[in-house]
């Protein structure tokens, strides 16, 4: 399966961006600990500040080290290190990462159909002689029945609405899918070296994306502000949010990926045999395609 | 098998020294040497916690250390103990002999792999810290639900759970990179020649450990963020008053957990049957069945994870089925047996510290599967279920399984790594000490679980006395031993007779035709495999 | 190196016998069941027991074997055979594949199907039902139906902190001693409801068989039916936080009759009770029984001193809470209060209100205001207690 015909595998040469991104890591979630910490320990002061501090060290740190190792990547690649040998394992590399995205999300879906298919008829189906929660009729969507939890009272929302599958949602559907449409005909453009196509294909992708980011962020202010639909609002409400959000965050990251591809495309980057930068980031839009598929239809829709 | 190999010995050294060197390498040997020397610290680190425990254990009544330290210290234990030593022993094996195996150059994507590395030691300081910061009066120390992180109870947990969280979460990008590296590097970066099934067998073992975790650790980390969102953001997903549900942790948790087991041990049956076949200098008996039995085990691993909570109150037909497909495994797991026993028999065998470590291995671990198949049944599990019955069944597959297959590993490999002979003499006597002391450790906690001592108490009733106190003696003259193992690595790293290129008389596979220690720098040219 | 086999193979051995033994000496496996479930389980055990037992024998004998005669020292000359290629090959590597389903299917699987669905079986002619609820860290019981409805106490370990402390000689039951067991009559088929304040909880008597888990929010089920009189000691199973290792669960088996006078007079316990709770208390009787109250239920988290563990339980000795005033103007209740907080807890902080009586309440608290270094100096009359439920 190797191949061997163009001679040597390029080993990069040492590096300290992984090193220094694990700190900043590191820097990031104790720094959120400790602004925590601050929170149940009024009573030491010193705690206040370097939370936030280090969760911003942290991030910059983060950031700044990705910046520079993708350019060092740009850099490998536009240098002609990456023969056909290499741009496979970038192949296989990404199928096996969205693999694993897969799966991540797959824990919140499986959540999903565990509240719906199991504890929320569970809960409601308790013999009736002895059950706590008498009037719970345990339809989805559900809120669940409300009760005292480690010493705070929950009352699930009394206006509370899911939301309805027909209106932004199926528009945001529609969106995805033709920005699915706009990248693939960017890759056509760019198998045909026709730059132009390219360059517009990508150029509407990333628009789709930001149309897409925006009505996202009005439908959560009109849930949180009309349907009393919150993160707090029991069931329903944690896997809406969670795996929107997830989704919604996920697409921003491929929006700003496309947006570096589309970078690099003006600047004349990639040639029809070689390309797996936009590939890569053109599969990942595609699962993030998916994934919103299987939203609308389990969490908007069914 | 045979091959022409053309190692490079020109040895370029483009890369920087000192510690900058291990900062910032992208070679896999490199790599693979800092992954084998954290997980032997964190060994030491993980035995260190479990000896105060077992300290405390010695007698009724508390003395040294309180409840809550106890809770956090059994959990910490088994997170350190897995995590942290068990996954990167297997990782840093990986690293180094992989690509000299297979006959590739070098891993597939080294940057990454170096970042594979380096999110580990920020990930143990997350999981330790809290003991020291808790010294200072900032949060209460850490975490103490065990290391299963059950709901609600880890709801209710202090900072240390947060912690535990973060550092779970970058356990988790750790795995998941160095699995990508790993089934990259075994897809593409194979010799000319080396067809699938002609993969070295821990090249099996590997490539399924990278699929199940690549599966399931994805999983684990959106368990503990539900579990963090639960904590700090208001969601309710493991609260009934929310319309969620405790056990649905569990589920999660299991879907991961279970399947690690295995993850722990598909390298160790890969590079088992390696050593066994070298050292009856007799070809791997069964390949085929071998390869088709991993990969059964991988498939039905994740489909059995409710085994674990059998006494939660499932309905009879879930409970029926998690029952028989967990007892299923042991089909599969008997064909490897079968064929570890047929590598061996009529072989002409010598027992060099390896071959002993593999040999006492097949018998020990034996003992933990079995007893696993006993803990599947639901009746009898209602009363072994947490128990020190479980505690003594999981350190036969751990322990024995687990930690003294890789110490097997390491006594193989370790001629062919530093290029010297470790010294043959205290390394049996390392083996005998470490194979009498752990069974007289874990033999009496079959016992006390039986007679009722359920696990993760700081303080039993006295009819356990005895049986604990022998425990402990022994767990002692165990952790003690393993100092002998940590000599014989030093002085075998710094000196010693020279190892020749193929170290063992009956070795087989590429790593044996470069020389001890491989180049810098091997397989820049692949060798053809016929 | 044989000898270490040997050595191994005579300890599995004894394991083997002590299960064959079982009947005659418990001392190396479960203790005596006396509910069919247990008995169930025991032979269930023990048949598991002698089938491993017996594979791993023959596995163990297999490689002494071959370690003691296929040896490079000996000159054993190494076979080359690599897997089975012939068809009568495959057949006898086939066989024992059949062997293992049937052992695992038929032999092990068929006993462990009718085990489970007896155990699950916990509504069918069920006499009684009792309704146990874990909390951090008590069992509280509950009597559902029958003359004892309405019975209701709370179960706390008993076992001086001295002898935890290994300050004085430890007693027999030493940590497997409560203040109020759960009473059952013997041959009744009771049904166990299960359920949790805080965490999860798992509720188990090794005697019975029966072990589940108690989940907050959930409702659990098992079942008992204790054929022998006796006092039955259990612990929690379920990992429940710092004070998991001292929840014992006891249950004290009596005859059909011993059980109805117990409950007579159990009945006219709470009687008593109910009418302290209308009487107007004077203070002093009200911290003398509140110390008792507080020494029960509250000293395992905020020590009997009050200094509490901080900062994981706060010290109620100084405590700005304790100091401020319970109640309002029209004697509503204020929020984050003392009397507040006891009701209904926050965090790690039971809310007792479930648990303790009106009495016990208002006990603890007037308790807790004027002892443990505090002198607030008001005190709460049960009445008042009563009138905010
Ligand atoms: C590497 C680790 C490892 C491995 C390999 C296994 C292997 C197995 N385990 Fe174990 N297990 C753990 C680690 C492991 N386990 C841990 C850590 C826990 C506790 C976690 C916690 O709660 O903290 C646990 C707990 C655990 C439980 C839950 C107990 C409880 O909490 O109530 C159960 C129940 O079914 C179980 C079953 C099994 C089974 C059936 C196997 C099978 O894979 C075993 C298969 C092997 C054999 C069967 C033996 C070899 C075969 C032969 C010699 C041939 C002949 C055999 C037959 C004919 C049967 N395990
Ligand atoms: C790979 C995994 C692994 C390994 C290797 C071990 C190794 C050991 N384990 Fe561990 N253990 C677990 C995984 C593991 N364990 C898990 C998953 C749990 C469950 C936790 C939970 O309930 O959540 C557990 C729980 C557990 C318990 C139960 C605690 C409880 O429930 O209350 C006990 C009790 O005896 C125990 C003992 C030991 C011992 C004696 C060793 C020994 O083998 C250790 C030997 C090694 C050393 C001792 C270190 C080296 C020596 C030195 C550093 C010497 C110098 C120091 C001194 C002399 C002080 N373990
Ligand atoms: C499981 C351990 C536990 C037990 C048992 C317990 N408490 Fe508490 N208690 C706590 C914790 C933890 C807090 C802190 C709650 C918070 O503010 O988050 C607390 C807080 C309090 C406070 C408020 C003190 C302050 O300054 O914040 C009072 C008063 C109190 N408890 C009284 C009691 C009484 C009375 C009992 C027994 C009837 C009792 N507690 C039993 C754990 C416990
Ligand atoms: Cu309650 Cu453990
Ligand atoms: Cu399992």
């Amino acid at each position: 399966m190797a191949t061997h015909t163009e001679g040597q595998y390029f080993v990069p040469t040492p590096s300290l961006y992984p090193f220094i991104i694990s700190l900043g890591l590191l820097s990031m979630a104790s720094g959120f600990i400790l602004s925590l910490a601050h929170e149940r320990h009024k009573d030491l002061g010193y705690l206040q500040g370097p939370g936030e501090w280090m969760m911003i060290v942290g991030a910059v740190a983060v950031i700044a080290m990705i910046f520079r190792w993708m350019g060092k990547v740009i850099s490998e690649s536009e240098g002609g290190m990456y023969k056909k040998w290499e741009d496979k394992s970038f192949r296989w590399g990404m199928i096996v990462f969205i693999c694993s995205e897969v799966a991540f999300f797959a824990a919140f879906f499986g959540a999903l159909f565990y509240m719906r298919v199991i504890s929320v008829p569970e809960i409601a189906a308790f013999d009736p002689d002895y059950t706590m929660y008498k009037d719970f009729l345990g339809t989805w969507p559900s809120t669940g029945p409300g009760g005292l939890v480690l010493g705070t009272e929950y009352t699930p929302p009394a206006n509370f609405s899911p939301m309805a599958a027909w209106g932004i949602p199926a528009i945001n559907t529609l969106i995805l899918l033709s920005s699915g449409v706009t990248v693939t005909w960017a890759h056509w453009g760019l198998l045909k070296n026709n730059r132009k196509q390219l360059v517009i294909g990508l150029f509407l992708t990333v628009l789709l994306g930001i149309i897409f980011l925006a009505l996202q962020a009005y439908e959560y202010h009109h849930a949180y502000t009309e349907l009393g639909l919150t993160l707090n609002a029991g069931a329903y409400g944690s896997t809406f949010f969670m795996l929107t959000g997830f989704h919604g965050f996920h697409v921003t990251l491929g929006t700003i990926m496309l947006i570096v591809i589309l970078l690099r495309s003006i600047k004349g980057h990639f040639t029809p045999q070689h390309h797996f930068g936009f590939e890569g980031v053109a599969w990942y839009w595609h699962f993030v395609d998916v994934v919103w598929l299987g939203l609308f239809i389990f969490v908007y829709w069914l | 098998m045979s091959y022409s190999a053309t190692a490079s010995h020109d040895e370029h050294h483009d890369h920087p020294t000192g510690m900058m060197r291990w900062l910032t390498t992208t070679n896999h040997k490199d790599i693979g040497t800092m992954y084998l020397t954290f997980s032997l610290i964190m060994f030491l680190v993980g035995g260190f916690m479990i000896l105060c425990v077992r300290a405390e254990l010695f007698q009724p009544g508390l003395q040294l250390v309180q409840p809550e330290l106890f809770n956090q210290l059994i959990g910490v234990h088994a997170l350190v103990m897995i995590f942290t030593a068990l996954m990167p022993a297997a990782t840093g094996f990986a690293n180094w002999m992989l690509p000299l195996q297979i006959g590739a150059p070098d891993m597939a994507l080294p940057r990454l792999n170096n970042w594979g590395f380096w999110l580990l030691p920020p990930a143990a300081i997350l999981l330790t810290l809290p003991f020291t910061l808790a010294m200072f009066g900032i949060g209460d120390g850490a975490i103490a639900t065990g290391w299963t992180f059950y709901t609600p109870l880890s709801v209710q947990g202090g900072l240390g759970v947060d912690f535990a969280i973060f550092s779970v979460h970058l356990l988790g990008i750790s795995s998941v990179m160095g699995s990508i590296n790993i089934i990259v590097t075994i897809f593409n970066m194979r010799a000319p020649g080396m067809t699938m099934m002609k993969l070295p067998m821990f090249a099996w073992g590997w490539l399924i450990t990278a699929f199940l975790l690549i599966a399931t650790i994805p999983v684990l980390a959106g368990a503990v963020t539900m579990l963090l969102t639960d904590r700090h953001f208001g969601t309710h997903f493991f609260d009934a008053a929310g319309g969620g549900d405790p056990i649905l942790f569990q589920h999660l948790f299991w879907f991961f957990g279970h399947p690690e087991v295995y993850i722990l041990l598909l390298p160790v049956w890969g590079f088992m049957p390696q050593i066994l076949q070298t050292f009856s200098r007799k070809p791997m008996y069964g390949y085929k069945a071998q390869v088709y039995s991993l990969w059964a085990i991988g498939a039905l691993s994740v489909v059995v994870w409710a085994h674990h909570f059998f006494t939660v109150g499932m309905p009879v037909p879930a409970l029926l089925y998690f029952m028989y497909s967990t007892m299923a495994i042991s089909v599969p797991l008997a064909v490897l047996f079968f064929c570890w026993i047929a590598t061996i028999w009529r072989g002409s065998m010598s027992f060099e510290t390896p071959m002993l470590f593999a040999v006492g291995w097949i018998i020990l671990f034996g003992i933990g599967g079995l007893t696993g198949l006993v803990l599947a049944d639901v009746a009898a599990d209602a009363q072994y279920h947490h128990t020190y019955f479980v505690v003594a069944h999981f350190h036969y597959t751990l322990f024995a399984g687990g930690i003294m297959g890789i110490m097997a590993g390491v006594y193989y490999w370790l001629p062919k790594m530093t290029g010297h002979m470790y010294n043959e003499k205290l390394g049996k006597l390392h083996f005998w000490l470490t194979a009498i002391a752990f069974n007289l450790t874990f033999i009496p906690q079959f016992f006390l679980g039986l007679a009722g001592m359920p696990r993760r108490i700081p303080d039993y009733a006295l009819q356990f006395t005895e049986f604990n106190q022998i425990s402990t003696i022994a767990a002692f003259v165990l952790g003690l031993s393993q100092l002998l193992f940590v000599y014989n690595i030093i002085s075998c790293a710094r000196g010693g007779k020279k190892a020749t290129d193929k170290v063992w008389e009956g070795a087989e596979g590429l790593e044996w035709t470069l020389p001890s220690p491989p180049p810098y720098h091997s397989f820049t040219e692949q060798p053809v495999v016929k | 190196m044989v000898m270490q086999f040997i050595r191994k193979a005579g300890l599995f051995l004894a394991t083997a016998m002590a299960s064959f033994s079982a009947h005659a000496d418990y001392a190396w496996n479960f203790p005596k069941p006396v509910t069919p479930m247990a008995l169930d389980t025991l032979h269930v055990h023990n048949k598991f027991m002698l089938i491993t037992m017996a594979i791993f024998l023959v596995v163990l004998a297999i490689m002494i074997y071959s370690i003691v005669v296929h040896r490079k020292s000996k000159g054993y000359k190494a076979a080359k055979f690599t897997g089975p290629s012939t068809k009568s090959q495959v057949f006898w590597t086939l066989v024992p594949f059949a062997i293992l389903l049937y052992i695992d299917f038929i032999l092990m699987g068929i006993p462990a199907y009718h085990s489970v669905v007896m155990m699950e079986d916990t509504k069918n002619e069920a006499q009684m039902v009792v309704k146990v609820t874990g909390s951090q860290w008590r069992w509280q019981y509950e009597y559902m139906d029958g003359d004892a409805q309405g019975i209701k106490f709370v179960s706390n370990l008993t076992t001086p902190q001295d002898q935890i402390e290994n300050k004085i000689e430890k007693g027999e039951n030493y940590l497997l001693e409560v203040d109020n067991p759960l009473v059952l009559p013997v041959d009744k088929k009771v049904r166990v409801l299960l359920t949790a304040n805080d965490v999860i909880h798992n509720w188990w008597i090794p005697a019975f068989g029966a072990s589940r888990d108690a989940i907050p929010g959930f409702l659990r089920e098992t079942w008992v039916k204790v054929e022998e009189p006796g006092t039955y000691r259990g612990q929690c199973k379920e990992l429940c936080g710092k004070g998991h290792g001292f929840m014992p669960a006891v249950v004290k088996a009596v005859p059909e009759e011993e059980f109805k006078q117990w409950v007579v007079a159990q009945k006219e316990q709470m009687e008593t009770a109910a009418a302290g709770a209308d009487k107007e208390w004077t203070k002093d009787d009200l911290v003398a029984h509140g110390k008792g109250v507080y020494e029960k239920n509250c000293a395992v988290c905020h020590q009997v001193t009050g200094a509490g563990l901080p900062p994981a339980f706060p010290a109620l000795t100084g405590s700005k809470i304790v100091a401020a005033p319970n109640l309002d103007e029209d004697g509503k209740l204020l929020k984050d209060s003392h009397l507040d907080r006891v009701l209904n807890g926050k965090g790690v902080m039971p809310a007792w209100k479930g648990t303790l009586n009106d009495t016990d309440i208002a006990a603890v608290v007037t308790y807790e205001r004027n002892a443990l270094g505090n002198s607030v100096g008001d005190m709460l009359q049960p009445s008042q207690v009563k009138a905010l439920r």
